[in-house]
């Protein structure tokens, strides 16, 4: 899977002779072909949809899935998964919440800062417990994901008497952060790009991104040019707590209150976004451009289930079909290029 | 104790404590201490089989999942198909059918419902992680187009034994037979036969199973489909022993079902993993929320002690092998 | 480097080890640190004189419940009983069967829950009855056969016709309004809509159409998603009813957000501490509750009178709830036992809020 993403770079940056190819060349064209049928289809459905106010609103929804896609995608290129996403984000925006209530002098900036600082130890705590403690990933988050929760509820009760956090024990400067804007861009959106653009760079720049890929596609021989494993398995997870971390307090910031659920649910979708992006499962490839078209397609259909008037038991039905449709339209698509492409080498 | 024969030919002492179910077991032991001596209400013969209807569900669906987590692969979707099949069988049975045709109707969907899954996983040779995390939404919304906000009740009495039925006037569930006799099925193909024997082969390496010739689609898709009619099946028991059903029903036990899966020993990554196990887990998963329960404990404590317990009994695993690994290189 | 990591592995494991044993050790002693949950409640050992009550909640980690326990624990720290919060993790009806098969196990003298789901919970309450538990049921349409006695903040009618009443008065009976509410499945909120639905069909609302309900599954982002699907979907909508706490609040923020502030009005069921900013903002300028201390104080005292005997929940009988007075059990429609209403419904605006906020 990896190898073949490679040769598709070949032909993108290489000498190649037609637009069309290069373009086909994308690997996410199967997900970028099926956004825009279900992007025409909507709006043929609801005339509001292509409004300007409605696809910022999609921007600002999708915005914090795509944060914390960032580094999901990169813990499954390791070939480990992280499904403590949900929960961390929960604690993470909770703990600075509860900081917040008390401390109306800290800034915005500030406070997101404690929450990738709450974020990096949780998410060292994963990583330790996979690199040094051997436990698989899948059962080492399945058990902080509980912890993480019970730590919420625990928190929350011994400092505010099991009382949420809520907008009147909010400072507006930190209230109105995730919506007033810079250049006409709202700051969560733009926080969103900067991690987009820092992390296109870390993954394909630099050598501990490229280690990453590595390391997933092959972990032995990986091991064998000497690549330090332990390290490269640990920053995903840190990276991802960080990142879940920035996401808690966004979160709190955008609806304005922490609730000791918050983030229930949320590691399926991070998931799902990462998956309908087109990174393998099995590890070794994914890019960053996929994860940002799989949010993208999720807070699509999040949005249109709720302006297509449909009946809401139908809701969830449409969102589960369009996900597997998704995930068949972009295989059957990626067969039919890579089928093209084979055919091309052989003349 | 049967699994001490079966284990290896060469047995050792050692070798014996590093088992997972053993180190499972020793676990279940020391918690039922404690718990015998800090609460008078938990040897109680009634409680302890009222105990069981909890898992029942869980646990039967937790057989055929470690199944598919050997082969390596995953079924997110189980807790949707149970919730399907059992508004499935709850619309049928009120738009008049009879309730034990309901009942056979409700275990087709759920057939269905793993079939369709198994097709689309084996055709595109897509990874079923993908494929049950739509189907996973995409199964509890048509349970939500089925039956919208209703909820249907007034099951007659004879469906009602299925979940609720006590064996004669013995203090012991029917589910829990029902239970007990697939739990021993299970341990005897995976253990002693050659389908078992394939599937670990497939868990092991895909490809080199496909190449010595074992059918890899046909028992990926067979899987599926057994999982979905186990799920079928546990819905069916879980209607019956709450006497209603709703298109939210079971939500959130497939993240529970792979816990016990996991904690019974069977690696995520396929290919290792034992019934045995998986059912000490089952066990042992249930008399910890229930002996817990006793002391009522907070939910949230609870959260802690089931989370903490995964990764500790791991590391204590992982831990032992290091450590009577270190002692033998000395040597 | 071996032997480091040796010793970090080792260090993790009784790190883990004593962390999942004190856990059980303090689940022995439930009045210590972490399971300080029990504020008020007596220690176990003490519970010689009174009897052991408990208290079943739709999920833990709601505040709302957490208030309802304050009165919960004061009334029993009156009466001298041993308090016993429960609730599971998800508002799930699976969970609370769980909780409710060890609490049969443990005999406790009676117990009181809202149900998620009351039909689901039927079979379980039924054989709690037969074992001599004090079962009585609050606030959710609880079915008549799974419970000794209901304990409801006000009816269902009064509830739901109120709600009405407060918005129609803020867009002049006039206008598109909707309704947002919890899951599609919960039985009081569904209940009340019915009520809606019929209040709205009297000929003074004959300018006010209903155009749609949605639910928010009590999800913040959720609630928050289909307040705004609403406003793009109905252009001249007016007026919206949220009858949870949830959902008022996460469509109060909507309509700041959307800058929608006296375009659509807002009314419904919230917690004074979360509307405390949006009343004060004019997103919703006012909506109700009932005293959710008081709640649990009757809750308390009626399970207490149940589990000795005193009543037994039949209409007619009358019990002194401490500081709250006397109590009748009302009749209700062809059912045996009786229901025991707690008063109206209570209404938040700019002039009390203030006062609120801080309790709950």
């Amino acid at each position: 899977m990896a190898k073949k993403d490679n040769n598709f770079k070949k032909t993108d940056t290489g000498n190649s002779s037609s637009l069309m190819l290069k373009f086909a060349g994308f690997r996410e064209m199967g997900i970028f072909v099926f956004l825009i049928i279900l992007v025409i289809v909507i709006s043929i459905r609801s005339p509001v949809f292509l409004t300007f106010e409605n696809i910022y609103d999609i921007g600002l929804d999708t915005a914090i899935l795509a944060i914390i896609a960032v580094g999901e995608m990169m813990v499954i290129i390791t070939r480990g998964i992280d499904i403590s996403v949900g929960t961390g984000l929960g604690l993470s925006g909770m703990v600075v919440a509860l900081i917040l209530a008390e401390n109306w002098w800290i800034p915005p900036w500030l406070a997101i800062l404690m929450g990738i600082a709450v974020g990096a130890i949780l998410g060292s705590f994963n990583g330790l417990l996979i690199v040094k403690g051997k436990i698989p990933p899948i059962i080492a988050t399945l058990g902080t994901m509980s912890v993480f929760r019970g730590i919420t509820f625990i928190i929350n009760f011994q400092v505010a008497g099991g009382q949420w956090v809520s907008a009147h024990n909010l400072s507006d400067s930190f209230k109105a952060f995730a919506r007033s804007t810079f250049l006409k861009i709202p700051n969560l959106i733009l926080i969103a790009i900067i991690i987009y653009i820092i992390f296109y760079y870390f993954l394909n720049h630099t050598v501990t991104g490229r280690q990453i890929y590595a390391v997933g596609s092959s972990p032995e021989s990986a091991k064998v040019i000497g690549i330090n494993i332990d390290k490269i398995t640990f920053l995903p997870y840190l990276f991802t707590g960080m990142l879940f971390g920035m996401g808690g307090v966004l979160w709190v910031s955008r609806y304005t209150a922490a609730q000791t659920d918050s983030g229930t649910g949320f590691e399926f979708t991070v998931i799902t976004a990462v998956v309908v992006g087109g990174v393998a499962i099995a590890g070794g490839s994914g890019s960053i451009f996929g994860i940002l078209l799989g949010s993208i397609i999720i807070g699509v259909i999040n949005n249109a289930v709720h302006l297509i008037r449909v009946s809401p038991f139908w809701k969830l039905a449409i969102y589960g079909f369009i996900i597997l449709l998704a995930v068949i339209v972009d295989k059957a698509i990626s067969r039919r290029i890579n089928k093209a492409l084979l055919e091309r080498r052989k003349i | 104790m049967e699994m001490i024969d079966k284990s290896k030919k060469t047995f050792s002492v050692k070798s014996f404590f590093l088992r997972w179910e053993v180190l499972l077991l020793l676990i279940f032991i020391v918690y039922n201490i404690i718990i015998i001596f800090t609460t008078p209400y938990y040897l109680d013969i009634n409680n302890i089989f009222d105990m069981t209807f909890i898992f029942t569900e869980k646990g039967l669906v937790a057989l055929i999942m470690a199944f598919i987590i050997i082969t390596g692969n995953v079924d997110l979707s189980v807790a949707s198909i149970m919730g399907l099949s059992s508004v499935a069988m709850a619309a049928s049975y009120q738009a008049g059918v009879n309730i034990w045709a309901a009942f056979l109707i409700g275990l087709l969907i759920g057939t269905s419902a793993g079939f369709l899954n198994g097709m689309i996983i084996t055709r595109l040779s897509l990874p079923a992680i993908i494929i049950t995390l739509a189907t996973y939404s995409f199964y509890r919304g048509i349970a939500y187009v089925i039956l919208g906000n209703e909820a249907v009740s007034g099951f007659t009495k004879k469906f009602s034994y299925i979940g609720q039925g006590y064996i004669g006037n013995s203090p012991v569930p029917f589910p829990l037979i029902i239970f007990l006799i697939i739990a021993v099925i299970s341990i005897i193909i995976l253990h002693r036969t050659t389908f078992g024997r394939m599937v670990y082969a497939i868990g092991l390496n895909e490809k080199a199973a496909f190449a010595s010739g074992i059918p890899i689609k046909k028992i990926k898709l067979l899987l599926f489909t057994l999982s979905g009619f186990m799920s079928g099946f546990a819905g069916m028991i879980i209607t019956s022993r709450i006497g209603n059903t709703r298109p939210n029903i079971a939500t959130g036990f497939e993240l529970e079902i792979i816990t016990i899966v996991i904690l019974g020993g069977v690696m995520i990554t396929g290919g290792v993993g034992n019934m045995w196990g998986v059912f000490i887990s089952i066990v042992l998963i249930s008399t910890i929320r229930y002996g817990l329960g006793f002391h009522n404990v907070p939910g949230q404590i609870m959260l802690v002690v089931t989370g903490g317990l995964l990764i500790s009994s791991i590391l204590i695993n992982n831990f032992l092998k290091t450590f009577v690994s270190n002692r033998v290189l000395k040597r | 480097m071996k032997k480091s990591l040796m010793w970090l592995i080792v260090g993790l494991l009784c790190l883990s080890i004593i962390g999942s044993f004190s856990l059980f050790g303090c689940a022995q002693e439930a009045a210590e640190e972490p399971a300080a949950e029990e504020e008020a409640a007596e220690e176990p050992a003490e519970e010689a004189g009174g009897l052991s009550i408990a208290i079943v909640v739709k999920n833990i980690g709601n505040p709302f419940f957490d208030v309802i326990k304050t009165g919960w624990d004061e009334a029993l720290g009156e009466l001298g009983d041993e308090s016993i919060f429960r609730g599971p993790e998800q508002p799930t009806p699976e969970g609370q069967i769980e909780i409710i098969e060890s609490l049969i196990a443990q005999k406790v003298d009676g117990f009181t829950y809202v149900a998620n789901d009351p039909q689901s919970l039927q079979p379980i309450c039924k054989k709690a009855m037969d074992a001599g538990i004090a079962v009585v049921g609050w606030e959710s349409g609880i079915v008549p056969e799974s419970r000794h006695l209901s304990v409801e903040p006000a009816s269902a009618k009064d509830i739901g016709v109120d709600q009405v009443k407060m918005l129609a008065e803020m867009i002049d009976y006039e206008g598109q309004i909707a309704i947002l509410s919890a899951t599609a499945t919960m039985a009081n909120q569904n209940t009340w809509i019915e009520y809606m639905e019929e209040e709205l069909e009297k000929e003074e609302y004959a300018n006010m159409e209903l155009v749609d309900i949605v639910y928010g599954d009590d999800v913040r982002e959720k609630s928050y998603n289909e307040a705004l699907g609403l406003f793009k979907t109905y252009p001249e909508l007016k007026g919206i009813i949220s009858p949870t706490t949830v959902g008022i609040a996460a469509t109060a923020r909507a309509i700041t957000d959307e800058e929608l502030i006296d375009q659509v009005e807002l009314t419904g069921l919230g917690l004074p501490s979360e509307m405390a900013e949006y009343v004060h903002n004019g997103a919703c300028k006012e909506f109700g509750l009932w005293n959710p201390i008081d709640l649990g104080y009757l809750d308390a005292y009626s399970t207490h009178y149940l589990a000795t005997g005193e009543i037994t929940g039949s209409p007619g009988e009358t019990f002194t709830a401490g500081r709250l007075g006397e109590y009748t059990i009302e009749e209700q429609e062809g059912v045996e036992n009786g229901l025991v209403y707690l008063g109206g419904l209570f209404t938040f605006n700019i002039d009390n809020i203030d006062e609120w906020k801080d309790k709950i």
